[in-house]
Parts: structure tokens; C-alpha cells; sequence
């Protein structure tokens, strides 16, 4: 499971990136079918298994996250993408709808599996997550979500170390604000440093192209954007399952 | 630690105090508050509004200089944009040309191809153009802007558009700047068109860019009537060389000179262009804002527990919004000059402020203890979460400190906003949210308390559960309250319709080329200072702000340049002669503003083709030079192409604003299109907000037809319930009176008969008997009478009744005629009345006359009584309110003479005379009687305990109140009664007797007259309401008067009516509602007898009138139920009732309203009118309507259908609306 959710999200950092450049677009679109085939599978597989209620619960909660994620991946991803184009809206419609198709819903899933993966983590290792649990919250998080993004999108830096640092800075701050729970920043660290190892892979392997690999070959901001989505996903996974554990328990 | 204890504890102290400090003078916080947001908002003037165009400012040519980045000294004039050098120097050339002298030889294509010919000749000329000096040479190759590929998706454009080389436009570009191409041209005017887009744009075209200067004022046309082509050559330069650009101009001018030319050339115009959106960065934006409008919506959802849940909510996102205004009023207030775009960081600023402690705050204060005082519970809830707060802002503090040190400008920035805008939003929760929540529970208190005492005065041991306002209103969806609202008060689309017009007229203002340069223009004009002896298209100069040397007539409609003698006289020297036929060159002041018709689109999308940005950066526009052209007619023949002459010039010469006037037609027809389609729109939405056609009389209900199910508006028909009411079966006529405490009910028919029910169970407990229908003699009559309907009562059935019931009577058969000579005289005051002459008789032989009846006499008011039946059903009614109300049926039973009433009171009463009106208290029946008697009955037992024969006209109406009885008779008299209790013991009841209203079995019961106003009103009076100490009487006469209760004592008499009264509400609130027969409905204060307000809703008379706290129900003799708002006065909006069930309605609790059918019962939310349920009263009651409907304190409700009561139940309602 955490490997496959690891191959998701390295086909979505892309999406959070500047300036990538699709080389082999063909390759990467079978791979993707094959990897969507697997996760299918495999989530079949643990549904199954599992309780029917709950079933249905899972998927409804999975369908939520998968929708959410491709929102934000599309949108984040033409944050990203204007800074470099102007005015012109077809050329900036073009460039989205020609880039990688495969991402958002690759983003999708991502946030399926690491909202789903979240309130399970909590539930096993026995501390629910009590801190700041409300909607309000969660909207608040994914704002500053947003924010970051968009700081990093659109702010000139002096220097790499210094956008890194900041971007750094601000995914901890995002996660003591809201989160605040060791599984959590467990968890998002995890994500990120994989994610970012097997972003680092496809680059080798000539998937993507950097126009600049600044600070020891890596893009360095791009951990701290997956700490704090895989923060943010993983508080709007946990309000799902809370909001879903609570409904049937109020009837 | 103990530093950390005597912190907290100092900082809690300090929030107790200020929390009684706010609580306690609420309005002078809130102005201060206020005053201080508007003080701190104050600079925010200065800054741009959105929408507005790119901003222009100017400075002299000679001593200008590149601006430095950095700002210097003195600021003030410059906008800060103005730094740097600018994105490039437009010089343009402006041309005109014109065919002079016109030849009538010419074909109509000579006026525009010699003169579009010469531009070749003069772009070779400013190309070659050269300039030497000690420093070198230099050209223009070396100045211009450099511009390489167009963008990729302008291919279409690659002929005609310079690339890779100087950025240089002209009309040329038509041609590729050849002379070859363009002589080998048949068609100017297709090469010219074919480049235009297809349909509509607005932007501009690539012929206004070619051309420089308007469509319309090029003159490039077959229809030109001016003959004169007017065109710019462009040319953008990337660094300005004044010598290079002076030895041009001087070039130029010395080769076409244009003598006549008035235009400046002393000032440049630098134009800064807005960030422009594209949709790229208005995807993100939209979304940051859809996610803090959730942000917003979820938080706010957690204020609970208040009067008001979307005041609050609206004070702590004002509060919030404030703040950050105040933020960036403050900061630009110290020069701080905000440069990220603020609709950006807005939503992030938002977030990172927070709602967080407004809520904290109101959940804290909710929870203190309910009994406090209201500043008590403030200081206390504040201080109780002041500690968190304080954290809180703290922590919030330190990491945007942090923020602060990342030494990013821009987070440095953010940071600073951020800053002071959580300082500002600190102080406004302290003050002004703190001070709106303690307004919210001090009315929340007020309501409690009011409920409280409600429930402490009413007698019944029952409590309603209903009563509580507050709760109901909790949980009705907010939705659709907000809807409501919106629709009611028509809000949206009033700050919508304020807003657009505020915000066009700003802009219009503001505009440079809009109304305040005009305005300025004409001051200046008018103005014994200025230039007044000059006419006005020469007026130079005017005073702008900043010296802005644009013309003051650019708003004006393109006024043509008319021609002054002196002006022109040197430059037509040339010319030579003029013929009136001729072109005549002119330079008016609409040239030099050329630019700036275009300036809005024209140079970011020439930039833009060229992938170079103008948004957040400025151009300088350099002063034109002017270049007349003057060509021969042997030229314009020379240069024609030999297919020129085929355009035979038109028969009929157009109009040269033919074309325009073709796109003003599309125009015209696209907006009137796009018109219709927003008034359907609007209309749409319009029905969408506004279900409730409030304010038209009468809703196109449609008459629901028996058996349908009954539905509101939108179709929707709620479910038929299943609870079977309780039906109370008994009498054998049709019920005449009701009556009930909350325990047990009582009922009259027509019949006589008094059966009390439990109210609960609906058992019949007693039933008091009407004697005289025992009696055979009269029994052919009653059931004679059996099959009568209320509806139509016929006057023969009344009259036969009465006579066989009369002449059965034997003895009384022959006493009648006599008596009836015997009638005193009645005083003369009534207009509309029956004629009572046949009842005089002057015969006083055999009778002392009476003008009061004796004591145990005869009854003379039964003769006239019987007078009034008589003349009941003629349209001049006198004391019914109309032929259909149920009133009528009332006296029609008193039509039997009276037996020789029993003078001792607990002896047989007189059967024969009917119960008109009847009340109930505690277990005391109190009934009276159409012979004028009152009756005190025991519920439970059944007997008589009282009687008193005081008054001899018939008992129109009765209010039991405490220990007092008021009773209204028919002549207009009020008599007050007092019941007194005797102990068996006799001990003197009089001033121990408790006011409780349960009456003991053993006590011996006294009704005592203890006043009687004769002539309280001057007319039968017909209603009779006692409530909180007050008597009110309505009456024939038009008015209503207030009686108090205590002392008898007349406080107001209330006009304003101008017909009879038919209906009072009044209740423990002093609400004071009168209706009459002239359908107005009345509110009055009872406190000083004023009239509140008063508002016509029915045809016909009113018959009931209810009233909420926050709206009146009065239901007419048109079947209409109108629900009015009780404080404006508006109709809110009406429901359609059945034939005959109008006046059947009563209000169960705040919001729920409940009105009789046919055979049924609905339940109706008062706020919005929606139907809830119906319930059916049973199979056989289905013909019938209900013509009575009560309301228990136990909210359960009884209706009156013919001869059967049905008790229903509303828990099992509301159950179903929860």
C-alpha cells in the first residue's frame, strides 16, 4: 500500500512544480493506466475485506478525497503554469489541457489513498485526533495550503536556500496549526521524502526535465509542498471519517 | 510559574472590567468603534478602485528626465508607479492628407489612396532620418524598440506586423511597408477589411492600430464627406535621445509644414496600465475565495444560542473585514504603500486573522449562567476565555514576526498587513463585537424574561411548551429565513442597485477622460479668469491636476473642427484658392488627445502581440508631430490604380456615419436583446426570492375542491396525518358559544343546552339542560329549525318559529300584543336601527309607563329584541357584522317571551331565553342569557350557583377576568360584575377572597353589579376583550373604547374606524388590534390611546384578528387570511381560505398557525407561509365547515362543525414538523 501511494504522488508532484516538461508522454500514460489498474485492484481487494457499511463508507470518503484532488492539482497547476505565460487565455487553456493529462487524476488518488491512509494510522496506533476537529478548521488548512502554493508560485526569492527555508517554515507552522499530532508529521514526512525520492527517479529516468535543479540536484521546496499537502489531506481525511463515524452514531 | 498565575490572573481582572465596561454603554462603544474603523478606512480613499483605466500623468518634455527607481524627495506630485524607465516612448507622426483643391473628375477612391500613398515616401524619410552631433551618429535603428517574434498564435498577422526590427507601425503594414505591393492594390479598402475580426469585439482592432488614431476619424471611406485621411506612423523607442527626436520633428515639419497646427508639444503623457486578470489567475483566485467563503460558512455555523444568529454572524465578519481595511488604511496612512495585489493576499490575510476568538467570545459568554445579569455574563464570559485569547494573539503574533525575518519583501509585507491587522481586529472584538454580542443577550434576556413572566401570570397550571419563540425559531432552516428576508426587504437588490450606481458614478468621475476633466474644463472656461474671449475648442490648457494639457472637449461626441478665418488664413495660403467643395485640413484639439481614445486597449495588446507586458508598468507617450499633406488632383490621378475607377461613386451620397450608424443599430440590438434577457433573468430570480407575492391582495390560491388535499404554491402537499381526532358528540344543534379554561371546555347550542367536556380526555362531564325545551309546546318550532344553515337564514323560518313558539304559549298569546304597545321608549340614538314604532303605544292606561322596567316586572327587552330579528336580515344590519358571520344566528333563539323571571337567584332560571354568551373560569360557568340575566354555573357539578337579573337587555358579549365579570348588553351599556365567595363558615369573603378561580362547591357564590355604564357606547356594542387589566368594548358606533378593569374607569376612547367594530385583540403585551366592517385594521397603543398603524386588507368586514409578536393575522368576510408585519404594517402575504371558514383561525404558537377547512384543519408556519399539515376531522364533517376554532392552553385545539366539537392534538403536529 505505502508503495503505491508513493508512486501516486510521484506522478503528482509534477503538478506543484515550475516549468516541467513532458519528454515521454506515451510511456508515462501506460504506466499510469497500469498503476490506476493496481490501486483499483488492490482497493478492491482491501474493501472486500472489509466491513460493508464501512465499505461504502470508505468509498464514499475515497471518492470525496479523489475529487478534491484533482480540484486542487488543476488549479494548482495553473497556478503554477501562469506565471510563465501571458495574457493570452487559449495559450494558457492549451498549455494546461496539453501537459500531462494523467496528473490530476494521479493527484486524486494520491489524496484518496493518504486521507484514507490518515484516520486509519490514527485508529491503529490508538490516538484519535482530537485537536481543532471542525470543519472551519479544515477550510482554514486548506487556505493556507493554498497560500503556500501560491507563495511559491508567485514570490520572487533572492535564492533557492531562501525560498526552501521559508516554504519550510511554513509547512511546520501549517502543521502545528493544525495538526499537531506526531502520526501526522510521521506521516508527512514520510510522503514527502518519498515522493520527492521518486520524483527524483522519474527525472533520472527522463520523465520530466528540470529547467533547474538548484540545491544538491532536487528541487528543494518541492518536500515541503508534499509535507504540507499530505498534511492538509490527511486533516480533510480524518473530518471525513469523523463526520461519517458520527452520522450513523447520531441516528 | 507564580509570574505566569498573576499574568493570567491580571489579565482576567482586566477583561471583567472591560466586559462591564461594554456591556454597560453599548451604543457609545459602537460609535466609537465605528467612528474609529471610518477614521482608520479614511486613506483608503487615495487608493485606485478596481475597475478603473490606466492612469495618466504628465510632465513637461524639456527638463524631463528617466525617472530613478528609487523615490526621491518630493513625491507628492508623482504617482509611484512613475520610477524607472518606462516600458517605451511612443513617438507617433500624425498625417493629414487631403486632395486639394477637389476636382468633381475625381472618383471617390482619390481621397484616401494618394494620401495612404505618401506614407511610404515618409516612413523612408524617418527611417534615413539621421543625427549627428559631437557624440556620433545616430539613426533611428539604433533608438527603437527592438522587437522580435510575435507569438505563436498570431501567424495570421505576420505580414503585416514588424518582427525581428524596429517596432514601427503605419498604414503601410497593410502593404508590408512596400510601395510596389501597394500600387498593384485594386482594393484598399478589402486589404484594409480583410484583417478585421469578424462580429463584435471590443478590444481594439489591427486597424486602429495601424491607422493610430479612430475608425471613424480616419476618413479612409468611399463616403467621406471630409476628404481628409487622417493616420499616425508609430514608432516605439526604447530610450529617449531628445536631440535625435527634436532634429525629426524639425525635419519633418520643415518638409510638410502644417502651419496651422495649435498643438502642444511641451508635454509627454506617461500611462501606467493595471494588472490585467487573465483567466489563468482568476481560476485560483476564485477558488481561495469559494474556500474562505466555507471558512466563513462553517465558522460562523457555530454561533449558537442567541436572539439573533445572522446579526452575530454579520458582526464577526464585519469585525474581521474591518480590521484588514483598517490594516491597510493604517499602513498607507504611515507611507506604507501596499504593492501586492490585494485582492490576492486578501483571502489569506483573512484566514490568518481568523474568526476563531469572535466565536470563542460567544460561546463563552452563551455558556455563563442564564439568571446573571447581562453585564455580568459579559464580564464573565470574557474573562473566562481570556486567557486563550490573549495565547492565542500571542502565538499569532510571534509567528508572523517570524514571518517577518524570512527577508522576503514580499512576505515582509504580507507580514506587516498581517500585523496590524490582527492588533486592529484584536481591538474591534474587544469593542465593538464584545459590545454587539452583549446587545444580542440583553434582547435574548429581555425575551426570556418576558416568557417568564408570561408563564408566571397565566392562571393555568399548564405550561405550553410552545411558547418559546426563541427555540422554534432555532430550528426552522436558516436557509430559507435569509430568503425570506432577502425577499421581504428586498435587500440584495437595493445595496446592488446603490452599489453599481455609486460605483459607475466614481468611476465616471474619476475617469481621465470623464466627467471631472469636463467639469473642469467648463470651470475653467466659464470662469471671468480664464481664457474666456477665446472660443472654446481653442481653450489651451486647462487647469488640470497635474498639469494635464489633454483637451477639454474629449467628452464631447466628436465634434468636427470648425473653421475659424483667422486660423486657417495662413495655411491655405498655399492652397491657393479654396473652393467651398475643397478639403480643408484643420487642427483641433480632438488630435492631440488622439491617443487617447485608444490608449485603453491599444498599446498592451500591440505589446502584447510582442509577448512584452504592460500590467503594473507605464508607457511615455511623446508629443506628436504633426505633418499636413496637401496633393494635387494630378497626383491623385497619377497614383490611381486603373480598377479605381470602376467604383462608380454612389447615386445617392450617404450619410458618412453610415456604417457607424449600421453598428449603432447592431449595438442598439444586441443590448436590447441582452436587456430582454436580464429582465427575464432578473424576473426568474425575482420569483425564485420572492414565492410570497406580498403586498398584491389576494394570492391565486385556487379554491381547493372538497377531497383535495390541499397544497401549497410550489405543489407540494404535505402528508394527510393519521392521528384521528377526538370528536365530542352531544348536542343535538348546532353549537352556539365556547368556552374553555385549558381543563375543560364548555359548550352552548342553539338548543340551550351546556355541556362540559374534559379537555383533555373528551368526556362529557356535565351537562346543564336546557328545561324549556322540554316543553312540548315549543319543541315543533326547534325542530322546525333543525335543518337551518347558518349561511342562509331565512327570515320566514325565524319569524314562524317565534310566532308558533309565542302563540303556544297560550296566556302569552294574548298578553303579547299588549305588551308590546307597552315599550318604553328607547332613547333616540341610534340611526340604523329597526323601526320601533309599532311597539309604542300610547295607551297608559293600563300601566304605569316605565321608563326604567321594574325591578320584577316585565322585560321590555325582548320586544325589541325581537325587533331586531325582525329587522336582521336587511342590509342595514345594526349590530351583526354581516348576514354570513355567526353572530346573526345568536339572537334568533331569544325569540320566546319570557316567563316571569325568579328574583331569588339559586332557584329555576328561565329556561326559554338562549345563551348568547358564555365564558369559563376556573370551574365557574358564567353564561349569559338573552333575557339579560347572568348565570353562574358549576362545571362539574351542574348546578346553579348565581344568577343576576340587574340588567334586562340581552348579553351581547362576556369577559371573565380573575374574580370579575364584564358584561356588554345589546342597548350599549357595559355592566361590571364581582364574584364574591362566601365561606359556609361566614367568614366575610370580601377582602380575603383569594383571587384564584376555583370556586369550592361548599362556597356560596355572590355576583354583584358593582357598576354599569349606561352608555358606553352609543350602539350595541359586539366585542368585549379583557386582558391585562384592560376592557375593551368595540362597538356599532364605530369606536373602540378601553376600559380598566379594576375601577370600571374609561381610559380612551380609540377612533379611526370608520365602520362597526367586529373584532378586538388585545393581550397581556397591551398589543391592542381592532378590525371593523370597513375592512381597515387597526393597531393602537394602550398605554396612550394613539393609533399605531392602520391598514386596509379586506373586502368586507374583519372577523378575527390575532395577533405575534412579530405580525398580525386578521382573517375577512372574503375568506382571506392576511398575515401583516406588525411593525411596518406590510402585508407579508395571504392564504386563500374556504367559503365560510374565514373567520376560523387561531395561533398555537409563535409560528404555527392553524385555520379550519372543510372538514379539516391545517397548520400553517406563520414565517413563511408553508402549509405543514391537514387534518381531516372525521368522515361525516366533510361537508362541513369549521366554523369556530379554539385554542387550548394545552395546545390542543376544538372546532365547532355544525353539532359536533373535535379536539386535536398539535404535539402530534409538531412531532411531524420536527
Amino acid at each position: 500500500m505505502p508503495r503505491l501511494e508513493e508512486h501516486c504522488w510521484s506522478c503528482s508532484c509534477p503538478t506543484r512544480m515550475k516549468a516541467e516538461e513532458l519528454s515521454s508522454a506515451s510511456w508515462v500514460a501506460s504506466k499510469a493506466e497500469e498503476m490506476m489498474s493496481i490501486v483499483t485492484s488492490v482497493a478492491g481487494h482491501a474493501c472486500g475485506s472489509l466491513h460493508r457499511i464501512q465499505t461504502a463508507n470508505l468509498i464514499r470518503r475515497g471518492l470525496v478525497l479523489f475529487t478534491i484532488g484533482v480540484f486542487l492539482a488543476l488549479v494548482l497547476n495553473l497556478l503554477q503554469i501562469q506565471r510563465n505565460v501571458t495574457l493570452f487565455p487559449e495559450e494558457v487553456m492549451a498549455t494546461l489541457f496539453s501537459s500531462a493529462w494523467w496528473i490530476p487524476p494521479c493527484c486524486g488518488t494520491a489524496a484518496a489513498v493518504i486521507g484514507l491512509l490518515y484516520p486509519c494510522l490514527d485508529s491503529h496506533l490508538g490516538e484519535p485526533h482530537k485537536f481543532k476537529r471542525e470543519w472551519a478548521s479544515v477550510m482554514r488548512c486548506i487556505a493556507v495550503f493554498v497560500g503556500i502554493n501560491h507563495a511559491s508560485a508567485k514570490l520572487d526569492f533572492a535564492n533557492n536556500v531562501q525560498l526552501s527555508l521559508t516554504l519550510a517554515a511554513l509547512s511546520l507552522g501549517l502543521w502545528w496549526t493544525f495538526d499537531r499530532s506526531r502520526s501526522g508529521f510521521g506521516l508527512g514526512l514520510t510522503t514527502a521524502l518519498l515522493a520527492t525520492l521518486i520524483t527524483q527517479l522519474l527525472v533520472y529516468n527522463g520523465v520530466y526535465q528540470y529547467t533547474s535543479p538548484d540545491f544538491l540536484y532536487v528541487r528543494s521546496w518541492l518536500p515541503c509542498i508534499f509535507f504540507s499537502g499530505g498534511v492538509t489531506v490527511g486533516n480533510i481525511g480524518r473530518q471525513l471519517a469523523m463526520g461519517c463515524a458520527e452520522k450513523p452514531h447520531n441516528d | 510559574m507564580t509570574v505566569r498565575e498573576r499574568l493570567r490572573q491580571n489579565i482576567s481582572a482586566a477583561f471583567y472590567r472591560h466586559g462591564l465596561l461594554c456591556a454597560s454603554y453599548p451604543v457609545p462603544i459602537v460609535l466609537f468603534t465605528s467612528a474609529s474603523i471610518l477614521t482608520c478606512c479614511y486613506p483608503l480613499l487615495k487608493l485606485p478602485l478596481p475597475g478603473t483605466g490606466p492612469v495618466v500623468f504628465t510632465t513637461g518634455v524639456r527638463d524631463y528626465t528617466i525617472p530613478y527607481h528609487e523615490p526621491q524627495g518630493e513625491i507628492g506630485e508623482r504617482p509611484e508607479w512613475y520610477r524607472g524607465p518606462p516600458v517605451a516612448y511612443i513617438q507617433q507622426v500624425l498625417v493629414k492628407a487631403a486632395v486639394s483643391p477637389w476636382d468633381n473628375t475625381l472618383v471617390p477612391v482619390d481621397v484616401f489612396r494618394s494620401p495612404i500613398g505618401r506614407v511610404f515616401s515618409l516612413l523612408e524619410e524617418i527611417r534615413n532620418h539621421v543625427y549627428t552631433d559631437s557624440s556620433g551618429v545616430r539613426s533611428l535603428e539604433s533608438l527603437c524598440l527592438q522587437v522580435t517574434d510575435l507569438l505563436p498564435g498570431l501567424r495570421r498577422m505576420q505580414t503585416i506586423l514588424p518582427e525581428h526590427g524596429c517596432l514601427l507601425v503605419s498604414p503601410g503594414n497593410y502593404w508590408q511597408n512596400q510601395r510596389d505591393l501597394f500600387d498593384l492594390d485594386s482594393d484598399l479598402l478589402k486589404t484594409i477589411h480583410q484583417h478585421e475580426p469578424k462580429g463584435f469585439h471590443i478590444s481594439t482592432s489591427l486597424r486602429d492600430l495601424l491607422f493610430g488614431v479612430m475608425k471613424e476619424h480616419t476618413g479612409v471611406s468611399l463616403y467621406s464627406k471630409k476628404r481628409v485621411v487622417t493616420y499616425t506612423i508609430t514608432i516605439a523607442l526604447s530610450s529617449y535621445d531628445p536631440r535625435f527626436l527634436g532634429s525629426l520633428r524639425a525635419r519633418l515639419k520643415q518638409l510638410h509644414p502644417s502651419l496651422n497646427c495649435t498643438l502642444r508639444d511641451d508635454h509627454m503623457v506617461h500611462v501606467h496600465f493595471k494588472e490585467e486578470i487573465g483567466i489563468a489567475e482568476l481560476i485560483p483566485l476564485v477558488t481561495t475565495y469559494i474556500i474562505l467563503f466555507a471558512y466563513i460558512y462553517f465558522s460562523t455555523r457555530k454561533i449558537d444560542m442567541v436572539k439573533s444568529k445572522w446579526g452575530l454572524a454579520l458582526a464577526a465578519v464585519v469585525t474581521v473585514l474591518s480590521s484588514l481595511l483598517m490594516s491597510v488604511g493604517l499602513c498607507t496612512l504611515f507611507g506604507l504603500t501596499p504593492t501586492l495585489n490585494g485582492g490576492e493576499i486578501f483571502p489569506y490575510l483573512v484566514v490568518v486573522i481568523g474568526l476563531e476568538n469572535v466565536l470563542v467570545l460567544t460561546k463563552s459568554v452563551v455558556s455563563t449562567p442564564v439568571d446573571l445579569e447581562v453585564k455580568l455574563r459579559i464580564a464573565q464570559g470574557l474573562s473566562n476565555e481570556s486567557w486563550s485569547i490573549m495565547k492565542n494573539v500571542a502565538t499569532e503574533l510571534g509567528i508572523i514576526l517570524i514571518g517577518y525575518f524570512t527577508l522576503v519583501p514580499a512576505i515582509q509585507e504580507f507580514c506587516l498587513f498581517a500585523v496590524v491587522g490582527l492588533v486592529s481586529d484584536f481591538f474591534l472584538q474587544m469593542f465593538f463585537f464584545t459590545t454587539v454580542l452583549s446587545i444580542d443577550i440583553r434582547r435574548m434576556e429581555r425575551l426570556w424574561f418576558l416568557l417568564a413572566d408570561l408563564n408566571r401570570r397565566l392562571p393555568s397550571p399548564h405550561t405550553i411548551t410552545l411558547q418559546a419563540p426563541a427555540f422554534r425559531n432555532l430550528r426552522l432552516p436558516k436557509r430559507l429565513r435569509v430568503v425570506y428576508f432577502l425577499a421581504r426587504t428586498r435587500l440584495a437588490q437595493r445595496i446592488i442597485m446603490v452599489g453599481t450606481v455609486i460605483w459607475i458614478g466614481i468611476l465616471v468621475y474619476t475617469d481621465p477622460a470623464g466627467l471631472r476633466t469636463y467639469l473642469a474644463a467648463q470651470v475653467s472656461e466659464q470662469s471671468p479668469l480664464g481664457e474666456s474671449g477665446l472660443p472654446p475648442h481653442l481653450g489651451v490648457a486647462p487647469v488640470f491636476p497635474g498639469g494635464d494639457p489633454t483637451s477639454t472637449l474629449s467628452v464631447l461626441p466628436a465634434p468636427e473642427p470648425t473653421i475659424i478665418p483667422e486660423n486657417h488664413s495662413n495655411g491655405h495660403d498655399s492652397l491657393g484658392h479654396i473652393t467651398p467643395v475643397s478639403p480643408q485640413i484643420s487642427w483641433g484639439p480632438e488630435d492631440e488627445d488622439g491617443w487617447k481614445h485608444l490608449y485603453l486597449r491599444q498599446w498592451p495588446s500591440l505589446f502584447s502581440y510582442y509577448n512584452i507586458t504592460l500590467a503594473k508598468r507605464y508607457i511615455s507617450i511623446l508629443p506628436v508631430i504633426p505633418v499636413t499633406l496637401h496633393l494635387s488632383p494630378q497626383e491623385a490621378i497619377e497614383t490611381r490604380h486603373p480598377q479605381d475607377t470602376r467604383h462608380q461613386p454612389p447615386p445617392i451620397p450617404r450619410t458618412p456615419d453610415q456604417q457607424n450608424d449600421l453598428t449603432l443599430y447592431k449595438v442598439a440590438a444586441l443590448g436590447l436583446a441582452a436587456g430582454v434577457l436580464l429582465v427575464l433573468l432578473l424576473f426568474c430570480l425575482y420569483r425564485v426570492l420572492c414565492p410570497r407575492n406580498y403586498g398584491q391582495n389576494g394570492v391565486p390560491h385556487g379554491r381547493r375542491r372538497r377531497g383535495d388535499l390541499p397544497c401549497d404554491e410550489y405543489g407540494y402537499s404535505p402528508p394527510v396525518s393519521e392521528i384521528s381526532p377526538l370528536l365530542l358528540r352531544g348536542h343535538s344543534m348546532d353549537i352556539e358559544c365556547l368556552a374553555s379554561d385549558g381543563m375543560l371546555l364548555a359548550s352552548c347550542c342553539l338548543a340551550g343546552q351546556i355541556r362540559v367536556w374534559d379537555a383533555q380526555t373528551g368526556d362529557c362531564l356535565t351537562i346543564i339542560p336546557n328545561n324549556g325545551l322540554r316543553r312540548s309546546s315549543s319543541s315543533g318550532g326547534w325542530e322546525h329549525r333543525d335543518g337551518w344553515d347558518p349561511m342562509t337564514m331565512p327570515e320566514p323560518d325565524t319569524l314562524s318559529g317565534a310566532d308558533t313558539g309565542a302563540c303556544l304559549e297560550g296566556a302569552e298569546c294574548d298578553g303579547y300584543p299588549l305588551r308590546r304597545r307597552l315599550t318604553p321608549s328607547r332613547p333616540a340614538l341610534f340611526v340604523d336601527q329597526p323601526d320601533l314604532t309599532p311597539l309604542i303605544d300610547t295607551n297608559f292606561s293600563e300601566l304605569p309607563p316605565s321608563q326604567k322596567p321594574p325591578k320584577n316586572g316585565f322585560d321590555f327587552g325582548e320586544l325589541v329584541d325581537r325587533a331586531y330579528q325582525e329587522h336582521e336580515p336587511s342590509p342595514s344590519l345594526a349590530f351583526t357584522p354581516s348576514p354570513t358571520a355567526p353572530q346573526p344566528r345568536r339572537p334568533s333563539v331569544g325569540d320566546q317571551p319570557v316567563m316571569s323571571p325568579d328574583p331569588c337567584s339559586p332557584g329555576p332560571t328561565d329556561w326559554d331565553s338562549s345563551v348568547w354568551a358564555m365564558e369559563l373560569r376556573g370551574n365557574l360557568i358564567a353564561a349569559g342569557r338573552s333575557s339579560g340575566k347572568l348565570e353562574l354555573w358549576d362545571a362539574v357539578e351542574g348546578s346553579l350557583r348565581c344568577c343576576n337579573e340587574d340588567g334586562v337587555s340581552g348579553i351581547t358579549a362576556l369577559a371573565f377576568h380573575n374574580n370579575r365579570i364584564v358584561a356588554a348588553r345589546l342597548n350599549g351599556s357595559l355592566d361590571f360584575f364581582t364574584v364574591e365567595t362566601n365561606k359556609p363558615l361566614g367568614a366575610p369573603g370580601r377582602g380575603s377572597m383569594p383571587p384564584s378561580p376555583c370556586y369550592r362547591s361548599e362556597d356560596v357564590i355572590n355576583c354583584q353589579l358593582t357598576r354599569s355604564v349606561q352608555c358606553a357606547h352609543q350602539k350595541p356594542i359586539t366585542v368585549l376583550r379583557a386582558a391585562a387589566g384592560r376592557v375593551v368594548t368595540g362597538s356599532q358606533d364605530h369606536t373602540v373604547r378601553v376600559y380598566r378593569l379594576e375601577d370600571s374607569c374609561c381610559l380612551f376612547t380609540l377612533q379611526g374606524h370608520s365602520g362597526g367594530i367586529t373584532s378586538i385583540y388585545i393581550d397581556q403585551t397591551m398589543v391592542l388590534a381592532s378590525g371593523g366592517q370597513d375592512g381597515a385594521i387597526c393597531l393602537w397603543d394602550v398605554l396612550t390611546g394613539s393609533r399605531v398603524s392602520h391598514v386596509y386588507g379586506h373586502r368586507g368586514d374583519v372577523t378575527s384578528l390575532v395577533c405575534t409578536t412579530s405580525c398580525v393575522i386578521s382573517s375577512g368576510l372574503d375568506d382571506l387570511i392576511c398575515i401583516w408585519d406588525r411593525s411596518t404594517g406590510i402585508k407579508l402575504y395571504s392564504i386563500q381560505q374556504e367559503v365560510g371558514c374565514g373567520a376560523s383561525l387561531g395561533v398555537i404558537s409563535e409560528s404555527l398557525l392553524v385555520t379550519g377547512g372543510q372538514g379539516c384543519v391545517s397548520f400553517w408556519d406563520l414565517n413563511f407561509g408553508d402549509l405543514l399539515q391537514t387534518v381531516y376531522l372525521g368522515q361525516n364533517s366533510e361537508g362541513q365547515g369549521v366554523r369556530q376554532l379554539l385554542v387550548l392552553e394545552n395546545a390542543a385545539i376544538v372546532c365547532d362543525f355544525g353539532s359536533e366539537l373535535s379536539l386535536v392534538y398539535v404535539p402530534s403536529v409538531l412531532e411531524k414538523l420536527d
